[in-house]
């Protein structure tokens, strides 16, 4: 029981982050119908948000420290970050400690924005094109985006850390009445899957609930008809386009203090993504989300020891085997439309 | 007894009957006509002889051997072409080379690993290919694009191509439609002609009275998913339950 | 000759040509000059041009041909290699037996993935392509560590059985792969004055697959086989209606494809004998589709040119540091020389994969028949120029 119940919480948090892009991937290719290799570069550059954000919070000046003496008797030199000198140091260390939090506000402006130049600067003119093109060309991006963070940041990762308050782990098992230490679960996690499920249900509330979302969901079921109305839909399409690269920018920033950033991982997350976004089925939000979840539970399911001793490497493979099953006998994903994508 | 018979054919989508009870019997080296209005499930009868459908009842036989649960190339490959309502035609390659392939099926069937020899070493394939292209009036345009002919020319070579493969039905979803006048009745023209040279059977679903009465010499007339007649074109003109069902509306 | 066509036989032996004489044309430095570095005729680097030339030619009789995208291609070279290394553990070092066995096996996986991948079409291939791929890599890596030899990949041994050969040199070396006695790493240099030359067997004998493959590709592609192939991309529903199956014909071609991917793949380890799963990552397929889009897709010449292109700029432009960009520009004022040096060192030496993204991205957008057709319409502007107003149509690509 208790094993069963770890594994569903460590499925929790691969899910989350899974969930979190192929929200965005669908909702592109629902409203669009743009297939989007880029997508897992939007996460790795809503993570290099983060990274941004703490160096521009602890950039320093170095002052002489009357006070304190080196090694060698003289008065040490001592690197005062600039939060200190406009915040006083208690504050100062508060801001610098809560950086990832912070960089979601940071984050959420340059997300959007990098995702409507996207739209408007590339993406827009390959609507009309197989999707064998729109494949290339975003991957092309995905590359260059790639390379571009590559350039700046070095290409070894980034350790970005959680706020010290989040730092160790929650003990489960001892709250559910199990013995202790059989269940520890890192805060930060347990935060990540909080912060998932407020983004998926902010999404689903925005959908469901304004005029926009209303006009956008129409627009996903027949686009022509909404055109003709007219209502500006492509204006709409670009906006849900910044939408789904912030929330993919935001995955990211809260995914760092669980993997420090690198330059790969937007590649790394892309296959799995798109994945979860075909095992959900194409154009489809709740069959994304569930997808996400339930691939992420299954995966730490496959890599328990009894498992594994069963059949060796499973947990390697089971994600990609799940995809070949479904693809093969209902290529509409779980919760896909009928007649979507159904070739 | 006919070349092709439908019996007993009905289809089902969800709630919609689109073909209740459909028998049809289309003789050998007629013209037959099926017509009626929009929503008449001509279209779905169609898929259904080519393999696009699977029927829900009843049978499609075609010179005495089922077609159902067929794929649409064996179909073709028993004697049934279609000429598709938007002209089908392999865009990126030529004329000439649209015009072989169907000469290739013929000849080879439906798979043939010839990866080593030459295209154009293989003569009698050339050799029809050309001499249809001459038929077909279309051989100055060997060399194009078959993607950047008119609709006319496309269409043209679409029923060459059919032609080709020597079927002994060819069926023909409405082949004019969106065509201008001089393209329709060119192509009339060359139906015509088909139907008096060749020892083929024509059945062409179309809209256009103008196009069915020039051509058909048996007519099936479609409402509502059931035949409400089956007759010759001067009984069909006459028909009163036909002028209320459908010709009310447009003659 | 050979049964080509005319302007199909000038090609072969334009590429002939080329290959042949590459470490001539590939060495224009003098070898002590401050050039040299950007030479490229050393064994090493023209063994890969001619064996992702191989793996290229491969993938586009897929998709250059019918339009399916795969990006898993990466794994039947993975395979290949794999096959290629057991073969000389087991059997000997005779390069042979290796490579057949690499094309076989490779062949074999490729039939199995590519009926059930065949199953769909469009961006679903591509995605059960990858999925395939992907699971062979993370399994290569893990679980069948006794067979791939897992992260460190799998090497040679001096107890390796070697059955028909020797598990050790006379002095105690695992021995090279070799065709019948002559080593795949033995060169012969050439000195005319100031410049050097290198002639490898390896690469000779890579050059030569190179252009029997090239050749069948030709044949492949003015055959009835390769014109249903076009067929399967132009209009699958008129294929289906003029009685042809499409389902045999893409699984041939993708067999076919797979196959070249093996056989670079035993080229490969033929070179270097030790195979690691790296060589199965998708990134590693989707280099092939960047070298196959770059140099022209669906056209002859235009993988064997991109993948030169892609492996000449891996191996020689990323070797441009700034200290040499500063050399290039000294003769410029200095504000002007630093500037100039800032704004290009992102695109060259270790940022190449930036250009080359940038490349190909423009070539997706503006040149979908890739350098091929960039040539073609630099020839017809030329053309145009030389008989003014003589309206030159462009034909489409070959």
């Amino acid at each position: 029981m208790d094993a069963i119940i770890l594994q569903i919480l460590n499925g929790l948090d691969k899910g989350s982050a899974y969930a979190l892009i192929a929200l965005g991937l669908t909702l592109i290719f629902g409203t669009l119908g743009v297939v989007n290799f880029a997508h897992g570069a939007l996460f790795m550059i809503g993570a290099f948000c983060a990274v941004t954000l703490s160096r521009i919070l602890t950039l320093s000046h170095t002052i002489i420290d009357d006070t304190q003496k080196d090694f060698l008797g003289n008065p040490l030199k001592v690197e005062v970050p600039y939060v200190h000198d406009i915040f006083g140091v208690a504050t100062g260390d508060a801001i610098i400690d809560w950086a990832v939090p912070l960089s979601l506000l940071f984050a959420i402006p340059i997300m959007i924005a990098v995702g409507v130049i996207m739209e408007r600067g590339l993406i827009k003119h390959f609507y009309k094109r197989p999707h064998a093109d729109q494949i290339l060309v975003t991957f092309g991006l995905a590359i260059v985006l790639q390379e571009v963070i590559k350039y700046f940041y070095g290409a070894n990762p980034i350790p970005t850390p959680a706020p010290d308050a989040f730092k160790g782990s929650f003990d489960f098992g001892a709250a559910l009445g199990f013995d202790p230490n059989l269940i520890i679960y890192p805060y930060w996690r347990i935060i990540y899957f909080g912060f998932a499920a407020v983004i998926i249900g902010g999404v689903f509330a925005f959908l469901q609930f304004t005029t926009f979302g209303m006009v956008v969901r129409a627009g996903m079921a027949d686009r022509e008809t909404v055109g003709l109305l007219g209502i500006n839909i492509d204006r709409r399409f670009t906006i849900m386009f910044g939408v789904a690269a912030a929330v993919a920018g935001l995955a990211g920033v809260m995914y760092t203090p669980i993997n420090s950033p690198n330059y790969h991982m937007g590649m790394d997350f892309l296959v799995l993504s798109f994945v979860v976004v075909v095992v959900g089925g194409m154009g489809s939000l709740p069959g994304a989300v569930l997808a996400g979840f339930l691939l992420g539970i299954l995966e730490s399911f496959a890599s328990m020891r009894e498992v594994i001793d069963i059949i060796p490497g499973i947990n390697q493979v089971i994600i990609y085997l799940v995809a070949i099953v479904i693809l093969l006998t209902r290529p509409r994903g779980l919760m896909g439309r009928k007649g979507v994508m159904e070739d | 007894m006919g070349i092709l018979e439908v019996k007993n054919v009905g289809k089902r989508f969800g709630g919609l009957q689109a073909l209740g009870d459909v028998n049809l019997s289309v003789k050998e080296n007629s013209v037959h006509a099926i017509i009626g209005p929009n929503g008449a499930g001509k279209s779905t009868l169609l898929n259904c002889l080519v393999g696009k459908l699977i029927p829900d009842t009843g049978s499609v036989m075609f010179d005495g051997q089922s077609v159902l649960g067929r794929a649409p190339y064996e179909i073709n490959q028993m004697g049934i072409s279609r000429v598709f309502q938007t002209p089908e035609i392999f865009g990126d390659l030529s004329v000439l080379e649209n015009m072989m392939i169907p000469c290739f099926a013929k000849r080879d069937g439906a798979f043939e690993m010839n990866a080593f020899s030459d295209v154009m070493s293989q003569k009698d394939v050339l050799e029809k290919a050309e001499h249809m292209l001459e038929e077909m009036n279309m051989a100055d345009k060997r060399h194009m694009h078959a993607a950047a002919m008119s609709r006319g020319d496309k269409r043209r070579l679409e029923i060459g191509m059919c032609l080709s493969q020597e079927p002994r039905l060819l069926l023909l979803d409405e082949p004019t439609a969106g065509m201008a006048r001089a393209d329709t009745n060119n192509t009339i023209d060359l139906l015509k002609e088909i139907s008096d040279q060749r020892d083929i059977t024509i059945a062409i679903i179309e809209h256009d009275m103008h196009v069915v009465f020039s051509l058909a010499n048996r007519i099936t007339v479609l409402a509502q998913g059931t035949p409400l007649v089956e007759d010759d074109p001067e009984n069909i003109r006459g028909n009163p339950k036909v002028r209320e069902a459908y010709l009310g509306e447009t003659a | 000759m050979f049964k080509l066509e005319k302007t199909d036989l000038s090609l072969l032996v334009i590429v002939a040509v080329l290959t042949m004489f590459a470490p001539f044309i590939l060495n224009p430095f003098p070898a002590d000059s401050a050039m040299a570095q950007f030479n490229a005729g050393y064994p090493d680097l023209m063994q890969r041009f001619v064996i992702f030339g191989v793996f290229a030619i491969g993938f586009n009789i897929l998709f250059g041909l019918t339009g399916y995208l795969s990006f898993g291609h990466a794994a039947f070279l993975g395979v290949g290699s794999y096959a290629a290394v057991w073969m000389f553990k087991l059997l000997s070092m005779n390069v042979v037996p290796a490579i057949i066995l690499s094309v076989i096996v490779a062949g074999l996986f490729s039939l199995v993935i590519g009926f059930v991948s065949l199953r769909r079409s469009g961006i679903y291939f591509s995605i059960l392509t990858l999925a395939f791929a992907q699971m062979m890599f993370a399994l290569a890596y893990s679980v069948l560590t006794p067979i791939t030899g897992g992260e460190t990949g799998l090497q040679l041994a001096l107890d390796d059985p070697r059955i028909l050969g020797v598990s050790q040199t006379a002095g105690g070396n695992i021995p090279v792969p070799s065709i019948f006695g002559l080593e795949m790493r033995s060169s012969a240099e050439l000195a005319l004055g100031a410049w050097s030359f290198t002639f490898n067997v390896g690469y000779y004998f890579c050059a030569l697959i190179m252009l029997v493959s090239f050749y069948v590709a030709i044949r492949i592609f003015r055959s009835p086989f390769g014109m249903m192939l076009r067929a399967v991309k132009s209009n699958q529903q008129r294929m289906n209606y003029t009685g042809l199956n499409s389902k045999p014909y893409t699984l041939a071609a993708f067999v076919i494809s797979g196959m070249y991917a093996g056989l670079a793949g035993g080229l490969m380890a033929s070179m270097d004998p030790l195979a690691g799963a790296e060589r199965m990552q998708w990134t590693a397929s989707g280099e092939v589709v960047l070298m196959t889009i770059l140099g022209g897709v669906g056209t002859l010449i235009g993988p064997v040119l991109g993948a030169g292109f892609i492996k000449y700029f891996e191996n020689i432009f990323s070797k441009i540091n700034s200290t040499i960009l500063h050399e290039w520009f000294a003769f410029l004022p200095d504000g002007l020389e630093d500037l100039l040096v800032n704004v290009l060192y992102p695109f060259i030496g270790k940022g190449w994969h930036l250009t080359l993204g940038i490349l190909f991205m423009l070539v997706v957008i503006y040149l979908p028949g890739g350098l091929v057709e960039g040539g073609q319409r630099v020839n017809g502007w030329f053309r145009n120029r030389g008989a003014k107003k003589s309206t030159t149509k462009t034909t489409p690509a070959e």
